[in-house]
């Protein structure tokens, strides 16, 4: 205690260069406590982005392409999947939910989604389901509920009339004028991509595509894509976006999904899901119009050419929660093989992980050079110990003359710089909390990114306590110099 | 380890050399006796090994031959912590000039052998450390200082504060090297009153350096080290 004490009021003594020496510390404790907090925090709010989906199947492409594409509403996706493909491993007896994710629209740069009640049911994010700010899901086809970004930077208020434009990626070929739809729910905020997307039902898109196509010619139209979505989509070309008009023609359409008669690896092929519908909610029946009507398409496929039109009525992904997790893995595997139409079906979580790892590099970089600004610190903290000490031989000259050990001094010194490297260590890690908290706020709402406040996770404590062990190691140096000349000193320094 | 003997002299020294490299001799002392509480002027100019001796009789240096025998005790058979131990526990110091350590109060100062050494602290002979410091402090006409910082002490000030450092804890020996040589005459000869009566009251033996001889007729005991030094004989004539 006594040697803290000394130590203390020694450093108090030669404040400006301590208060300095601490800084310098602090600032590189806050660049590594904070690049790892940060990063352990955006880590998880990545990961939380998609949560409680067990399968996101897309058509066939890359797992990445299906990723970015649905969650991130970046990519194109690679195609489209037939209504009927959809239905039919909709009734899976592994599948508990799923969600439909109709692609390829959007308005003034933000996507528009196609999907159903199931989405803000089931889809979960951070483990919190989507919830409204105001108004609520769309239910008609006329419906649009916005995305907390979509609705700041545009500036839309509930009931706002709003058109969607054909294509997505700011290149818009031409607008849905003859369907506007109307804001019925503002999302409250996610900060995950649902926040930059607008949400309506894929009734809606199918009736806005239909009138496209009809080139607005029948103004009653909108009521009849509502109450027979079914019917209606036998002219829709280009419904889940460009690649899926393209792709539509070629191969899907030929193989019908229960044509081909199910390989023997695929197993049971869905069983007709009639029965099942009821229990999925209101807006479902919608869809099981369509769904029932599809079916009927496909014991009369092949007969007209306008039936094949048909199979154009596609979604581009959907999403998949399974009856238990264990069978997640086999499903995936079905849905891959599946030879009725080309899927990828990927487990969000891996693929997220896979994604980030691809960060991780980034994040490595930022780590070493994290770690060099530490080791500048100490290497300042060294030289400002070390460069005192020759105006200090006679002070510890006098502590040797009323009896202090050479280990005495050794201790002092020593302890001296692991002082100020635990205050470096505390001024960093409040200064991290204090950036974060001031820097939180700008930064959600200029990239619409959460930056959670965590308390300090094991590796920062482990980084804390090499710092402030290092701190105390590197005393050692100016200690031993101390030592060394205090032997040779003596009582009478050569000052 | 450090056990007093009562009867023995203060300091005794017998056939010392001491050098700081081999071939080299600083002190060549056959003999040396000083007698408990006696007042001792060791006059000596510079380069006679003033420094060296003390340095022995403190127990900082060690290394040469024959017996440095304080209170009875040989420091060279010591090893260096025991001499360590033996001078915080026994042992008063007055430096030339800056004595003091500048980050802590004239109170801390005084206190320092005392927090320092758990032995010396157990010497006050019942008193507090407070007391001690406060009784000392009185002694030599500091103690309205107790509480300043100790920049802002004049030179004679600060030695006043050394002389209580060195006297607490009520060490047998106090040695003071040339503490007087930045005071002007009267303030050296008032500095020496108050410490020799301190040292008196605490009932320790003063051995006193200097190269000013004017201050010798003070002494009860006069020794001269180029007379007793054989090795600085040379340099000397």
């Amino acid at each position: 205690m006594v040697l803290l004490s000394l130590a203390l009021k020694s450093l108090r003594n030669r404040l400006l260069v301590s208060a300095l020496t601490v800084l310098s510390i602090a600032l590189s404790v806050t660049l590594l406590v904070g690049v790892e907090n940060v990063r352990a925090g955006v880590r998880d709010s990545f990961a939380g982005t998609i949560r409680g989906t067990d399968l996101i199947v897309g058509a066939r492409g890359g797992t990445m392409q299906v990723l970015m594409s649905t969650v991130f509403g970046m990519a194109t996706p690679a195609g489209g999947i037939t209504m009927g493909t959809y239905e039919q491993w909709k009734a899976h007896p592994a599948i508990k939910w799923t969600i439909p994710y109709s692609l390829g629209d959007s308005h003034r740069g933000f996507r528009v989604i196609g999907t159903t009640s199931e989405f803000f049911e089931h889809y979960r994010f951070r483990n919190e389901r989507v919830t409204f700010a105001e108004g609520g899901a769309p239910t008609g086809d006329t419906d649009v509920a916005i995305g907390h970004d979509v609705a700041q930077r545009l500036g839309y208020r509930m009931g706002q009339k709003i058109v969607v434009a054909h294509g997505t990626g700011g290149v818009t070929f031409s607008e849905h004028q003859a369907h506007p739809f109307t804001v019925v729910g503002i999302i409250a905020r996610t900060f995950t991509p649902i926040d930059r997307a607008l949400y309506v039902t894929l009734a809606g898109i199918e009736a806005m595509h239909e009138l496209e196509e009809s080139g607005g010619a029948a103004p009653a139209a909108p009521p009849a894509g509502a109450t027979a979505p079914g019917g209606a989509p036998l002219v829709m070309p280009g419904a889940s976006g460009p690649p899926a008009g393209a792709t539509a023609p070629g191969g899907a359409p030929l193989v019908m999904p229960g044509s081909s008669g199910p390989p023997a690896q695929a197993a049971p092929p869905p069983p007709p899901p009639a029965p099942k519908k009821p229990a999925h909610g209101e807006e479902g029946h919608e869809h099981v119009d369509g769904d029932e009507h599809d079916h009927d398409d496909e014991h009369a496929h092949g007969d007209d050419e306008a039936e094949h039109d048909h199979d154009d009525d596609k979604i581009t992904a959907f999403f998949v929660g399974t009856q238990t997790r264990l069978e997640t893995l086999r499903l995936q595997r079905e849905m891959n093989d599946d030879t009725r139409e080309p899927l990828t079906a990927i487990v969000p979580g891996v693929a997220l992980a896979e994604l980030w790892q691809g960060v991780g590099n980034a994040e490595v970089g930022l780590k070493v050079v994290a770690f060099f600004t530490v080791l500048i610190g100490l290497a300042g903290m060294l030289v400002s110990l070390y460069s005192s000490l020759e105006a200090r031989r006679r002070e510890m000259a006098i502590l040797r003359a009323v009896g202090a050990r050479p280990s005495t001094i050794v201790a002092l010194l020593v302890l001296e710089s692991g002082v100020l490297a635990v205050l470096g260590a505390a001024l960093g890690v409040a200064l991290v909390y204090a950036g974060l908290s001031l820097a939180q706020g700008p930064v959600e709402d200029r990239f619409g990114l959460l930056i959670p406040i965590r308390a300090l996770g094991s590796t920062e404590w482990m980084y804390l306590a090499l710092i402030v062990i290092a701190g105390f190691l590197v005393g050692l140096v100016p200690a031993w110099k101390a030592y060394r000349s205090s032997l040779v000193d003596g009582l009478s320094p050569r000052t | 380890m450090s056990t007093i003997h009562a009867d023995a002299p203060a300091i005794r020294l017998a056939d010392v050399r001491f050098g700081y490299r081999p071939g080299q001799q600083v002190l060549d002392i056959p003999a040396l006796e000083i007698a408990r509480g006696a007042r001792v002027f060791l006059y000596g100019p510079s380069g006679s090994g003033k420094t060296t001796l003390l340095g022995l009789i403190a127990g900082v240096l060690a290394g040469g031959t024959g017996r440095v025998e304080v209170l009875g005790t040989d420091l060279a058979r010591l090893g260096g912590s025991a001499r360590d131990a033996f001078r915080a526990q026994h042992l008063g110091y007055i430096f030339q000039m800056f004595n003091l350590i500048p980050y802590l109060s004239v109170r801390d100062n005084i206190l320092l052998p005392t927090r320092l050494d758990a032995q010396r602290a157990a010497r006050l002979r019942g008193q507090s450390p407070a007391q001690a410091a406060t009784e000392l402090a009185e002694g030599l006409d500091i103690l309205s200082l107790l509480d300043q910082p100790v920049t802002e002490l004049s030179v004679g000030q600060q030695q006043r504060v050394a002389a209580a450092r060195a006297l607490i804890g009520y060490p047998e020996l106090v040695v003071a090297d040339e503490p007087t040589s930045a005071l002007d005459a009267d303030r050296r000869e008032a500095f020496l009153r108050l410490l020799f009566a301190s040292c008196e009251r605490v009932g320790a033996t003063l051995v006193f350096v200097s190269h000013d001889q004017a201050l010798a007729p003070l002494f009860s005991q006069r020794v001269s080290l180029p007379d007793i030094n054989r090795a600085a004989r040379p340099a000397a004539a």
